[in-house]
């Protein structure tokens, strides 16, 4: 980070003299064109808030805002139509929250493990195979989730009311498991940037490895293992196949409850927006305020995450 | 008479809590053991239930689509009434299709913005600030946004171009980029600025020294990100549901007009239908999938292992 630093200052340095020697046309055009192409992200920002926010206003001229927002029926093919979106994030909610049941632990123990107890050996081989969990196809998962997964949780919780073909909580539980890697990486990434003196401290005052680990280095790298479970939840939030798979993209209703089916926002939008619909319809614009929502959402949690990522970096750079 | 038996008392006393102390400390020493002992086995269990998982997707797709692998699987047309002789064929070339749009979009787009990020930007210029922000959180924005982004920009809207395969292409290029612009900074990042200095010291242009030194230095690391990048593009399914490639097409596709379908599609596809041999077919599919995935992955770590210089 310092070298960086001190490069750049070098070369706005050099930049100057030379912009003072000569003039050249053609290094101009391509830096003028490597500009664009950074500016090109801007741009798709840009087009991703317009896309979203422009058929907004029709929407909200047909459902009324205090609908959408604090209804808690979304019926839009009764002869009185209800648009409430709460159904639809209540879905999402409870996907997040078996992903993280799931991932939290499971991820937190495994980069404990690679940071703290692994020999170098072990951590070049595991992370690139945790890597590989994250590579596999959502849809791949999802369908492993959907014919292999549900019947052997339903074997282990004969209990429950398994009634629906679809079950939010398998799929919550999935999710977990595609967030696992990231989870485990950006925590083991904050965890080994903790510098050696704060153990090697520890365990002078006589301190087990055990307790250096939870004790010390945990609460060193503290924020750095939330901005991976903010990241973790933001990518479950936007996990869309398995949800769409396994828990179903139908009729969204306001339920609560490991084997019932209920539609997250993504499924929501991927089960409405499947195949050729018609522009104009009411249907066509739910796409993008449930989208809208989607995306205020996860861009909240990514801005969380990247300020816990950079508080750390300022601590132990 | 007590000045004599004070000492031996005293030592009686010291020698009794240096046992008690020896006893306690090592009794706490084996408890500690022991509890250090569970900890690390928890950790190692939960790391393998991690692994476990990845052994179980694979291999459920194996057991239950093994069965259907033969050629015909690759070549054949899909059908909605013959599942045993169904295959991938226009799933298998929109993907490739895709996948080529993809790789021409993305290699100039995610190196020029890596350079003029690393090599040309001011940080101090608020525009630059913003770029760079923008990035990491576009990087984080779900797929399935990037689809409705597709319906209403690419398909739709100021792009028009209807649901063909180029739109699907465009769409899934624009969102693996931030991914290939953060990775092309890091293998940018990774080459040493005395390479730089030592061009620019002979007396070539920034431009020049950035084209001859860095751009080769970085190139091995850049393309592993691009390769990563495509990978991810396989198996993407959400965005491209918005974007058209859900309907059920039974034809080659046109890279510019026409329906077209992609392998991931195709799978979910398949995977809604009661039957069981459609069941069958979409595990099929998968192993397809992740074939092509893990031949692209093992390019990657190869050139990798194969190219990558320690400075």
């Amino acid at each position: 980070m310092s070298s960086n630093s001190s490069v750049r200052s070098d070369r706005s340095g050099a930049e100057a003299s030379l912009r003072s020697q000569s003039f050249r046309l053609g290094e101009r055009i391509i830096i003028g064109f490597l500009f664009a192409t950074a500016a090109l992200s801007v741009a798709v920002t840009t087009a991703i808030v317009f896309s979203l926010f422009i058929p907004l206003p029709e929407f909200f001229s047909i459902v009324p805002v205090g609908e959408f927002f604090w209804g808690t029926i979304w019926a839009p093919s009764f002869a009185n139509p209800s648009y409430a979106v709460w159904p639809i994030v209540a879905g999402t909610v409870q996907v997040v929250m078996y992903a993280m049941v799931v991932a939290v632990p499971l991820g937190l123990a495994s980069a404990i493990y690679l940071s703290e107890y692994a020999s170098k050996g072990v951590r070049k081989t595991i992370k690139p195979i945790l890597e590989v969990l994250e590579g596999i196809p959502t849809v791949a998962t999802g369908l492993f989730a959907l014919y292999w997964l549900r019947p052997f949780i339903e074997n282990l919780t004969p209990w429950l009311p398994w009634e629906s073909p679809f079950s939010i909580g398998v799929a919550g539980i999935a999710v977990g498991f595609i967030i696992i890697p990231l989870i485990a990486s950006v925590s083991d990434d904050a965890m080994r940037s903790v510098p050696n003196s704060l153990r090697e401290g520890a365990y002078a005052l006589g301190a087990t490895k055990m307790r250096v680990a939870i004790k010390v280095v945990l609460p060193a790298a503290i924020s750095g293992v939330v901005a991976a479970f903010v990241l973790g939840a933001s990518r479950a939030v936007g996990e869309t196949m398995v949800v769409l798979l396994v828990a179903g993209g139908g009729n969204p209703q306001l339920v609560w409850g490991f084997t019932e089916a209920s539609a997250a926002m993504t499924a929501f939008i991927a089960a409405r927006a499947t195949g050729e619909i018609a522009t104009g319809t009411l249907d066509y614009y739910t796409i993008f305020a449930v989208g809208s929502l989607l995306f205020l959402m996860t861009l909240a949690m990514n801005a969380i995450a990247i300020r816990f990522v950079n508080k750390f970096r300022e601590v132990y750079d | 008479m007590a000045s004599s038996s004070t000492p031996k008392r005293a030592r009686g006393a010291v020698d009794a809590a240096a046992a008690i102390t020896k006893s306690l400390s090592q009794s706490a020493d084996q408890s500690l053991k022991i509890r250090g002992m569970i900890f690390r086995s928890v950790l190692l269990l939960s790391m393998t239930i991690a692994l476990i998982a990845i052994v179980a997707i694979i291999s459920w797709a194996l057991v239950e689509g093994g069965q259907r692998l033969s050629w015909g699987l690759l070549t054949n047309n899909p059908s909605s009434f013959r599942p045993e002789t169904a295959g991938f064929r226009p799933a298998i070339l929109g993907s490739l299709q895709i996948i080529a749009g993809v790789i021409f979009l993305i290699i100039p787009l995610g190196v020029g913005a890596a350079l003029y990020l690393e090599q040309f930007a001011n940080r101090e210029r608020w525009y630059n600030r913003i770029i760079e922000l923008n990035i990491q959180n576009l990087a984080g924005v779900p797929s399935i946004v990037f689809g409705i982004l597709g319906l209403a920009f690419i398909v739709r809207g100021p792009l028009d171009m209807g649901f063909i395969a180029a739109a699907g292409s465009l769409t899934i290029a624009l969102l693996v980029l931030p991914t290939v612009i953060l990775s092309s900074r890091e293998a940018i990042r990774a080459v040493p600025s005395s390479l730089l200095e030592g061009a620019m010291a002979l007396g070539v242009t920034r431009w020049q020294a950035v084209w001859r030194m860095v751009l080769p230095a970085a190139a091995p690391g850049m393309l592993t990100g691009v390769i990563l990048a495509v990978a991810r593009a396989i198996g993407e399914a959400a965005p491209l549901l918005l974007v058209g490639a859900a309907t059920f097409v039974t034809f080659d596709p046109n890279f510019w007009e026409g329906g077209y379908s992609a392998l991931p599609v195709m799978i979910y596809q398949y995977a809604g239908r009661p039957q069981d041999e459609f069941k069958i077919l979409a595990a099929a599919g998968v192993i397809v999938m992740l074939g092509i995935v893990v031949v692209v992955n093992s390019v990657a770590v190869w050139l990798r292992a194969r190219y990558e210089r320690t400075w």
